[in-house]
């Protein structure tokens, strides 16, 4: 049976996959931001601790997504996703392999369960899925894990609440659970924390708020679900609302979770970066 | 529950130097973030540095959006629909930064903004609500 083990969480930040292509990760500025890697690069070469697959919930940034589809929440069910080009060219980073059974079961899983999802076949995935996994593995030649991409729109509002990101975090453990093949799964919520992209306003920090919001990933979980999007706006910026994934990591964790590392570090481009890795166990 | 779209989305017009991209200006923005998008591609962004004006001549975008995307004014071209997200591939084509293109944004400058966040970025207080003043 599938097992899900554990939960990442981590900033999506662009400028980590500039500094990583380029190889700038020793520069004064990046060392304390890759530093905070370390830790988790290493727990998760362990053969005990490396996922077979990653649900790697993302946004996608006006990239595979225009104004002509906006999907709430989407699953990505083809074989492979290229890395998008931006406007910058394509990442110089390894295709995306997914587990396409995987993600089919997990797609139909979630419908019947009545989360409506979007099936998602050509895709491209942006930043917003490889830098995640870049922050985790390096430059290798072939990513070590297997990815089923979970989009969500933080982008139009409305956007999805935090209670209903929860709830399907939960729906995503009930299809893990109902897999056949022994598979050790991860699930990784990405981007936030507090920031602000646009307007006068932008460059918020707001470091009190996100580290609450940190420990309360173990201390306090059932708070963070009642979190309002005008509140992550006031307090963690207009971008901070991509916290909200985060809770769908969160709420996939259903055993005894327990905190093994943290990562707190400002500035990361506009942004305050955070990572986090949660044990289900 | 059911709760009132009006009382919802109102909300988001009480934070200071904020444009929520509400349906309302993803509406209205509609064109000029479908123009940001055809940046992507290679041959587009050629078209695009070689005759700003002709290539924008293919769009729908209203007088007002063309003039706030030829000037790089991108507090206007929020308030015109547009969406960071979607804009970025306009100041990407430029080879301008986040940090770049959002310092634009604030009125300060580059290297003001960037200590700023150096310091540990722009606090909340004060900046929280527009009819609450925190
Ligand atoms: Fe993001």
């Amino acid at each position: 049976m599938a097992r899900l083990t554990a939960g990442i969480a981590t900033s999506h930040v662009p400028l980590i996959g500039v500094a990583i292509d380029q190889g700038k990760t020793e520069e004064d500025y990046f060392k304390p931001i890759f530093a905070g890697y370390e830790w988790t690069k290493e727990w998760i070469r362990k053969p005990e601790n490396k996922p077979d697959v990653v649900i790697l919930v993302y946004n996608d940034h006006a990239s595979a997504f225009d104004m002509n589809l906006i999907p709430t929440f989407a699953i990505g069910c083809a074989e492979e996703f290229e890395p998008a080009d931006e406007g910058w060219g394509p990442r110089p980073v390894p295709v995306v392999k997914n587990d396409a059974d995987f993600a089919w079961h997990i797609a139909q899983s979630l419908i019947i369960d009545e989360f409506d999802m979007t099936i998602i076949n050509k895709m491209d995935v942006d930043h917003g899925l490889t830098v995640p996994l870049s922050a985790m593995f390096g430059q290798p030649d072939a990513w070590p894990v297997k990815v089923v991409p979970i989009a969500v729109n933080v982008v139009t509002y409305p956007v999805p609440s935090g209670e209903r990101c929860w709830k399907l975090g939960e729906a995503i453990a009930r299809a893990v659970a109902d897999y056949p093949e022994d598979l050790n799964v991860q699930i990784w919520g990405t981007g936030g924390m507090s920031h602000q992209l646009q307007g006068p306003r932008a460059g918020l920090i707001n470091q009190e708020w996100d580290q609450k919001f940190l420990d309360d990933l173990t201390a306090d979980p059932q708070r963070l679900r009642s979190i309002e999007a005008i509140e992550y706006l006031r307090e963690t910026g207009s971008e901070g609302i991509e916290m909200v994934m985060w809770l769908i990591m969160r709420g996939a964790l259903q055993g005894d979770v327990r905190e093994l590392h943290r990562h707190y570090h400002v500035p990361a481009s506009n942004t305050a970066l955070g990572h986090i890795v949660l044990e289900n166990a | 529950m059911h709760r009132s779209v009006s009382d919802y989305m109102s909300e988001f017009d009480d934070i200071p130097g904020t444009r929520v991209y509400t349906t309302r200006r993803a509406r209205q923005g509609y064109w000029l973030n479908q123009f940001c998008m055809s940046l992507m591609k290679p041959e587009n962004r050629e078209r695009w540095r070689a005759d700003e004006a002709a290539y924008l001549a293919d769009w729908k975008l209203t007088d007002a959006q063309k003039e706030a995307v030829l000037a790089r004014d991108y507090n206007r071209l929020l308030d015109l629909g547009g969406n960071i997200y979607y804009l970025a591939k306009l100041f990407s084509t430029d080879g301008q930064s986040f940090v770049q293109a959002v310092s634009t944004m604030t009125g300060m400058s580059v290297e003001d903004y960037k200590a700023m966040m150096m310091a540990g970025g722009r606090s909340p207080d004060g900046v929280r609500s527009i009819r609450e003043g925190t």
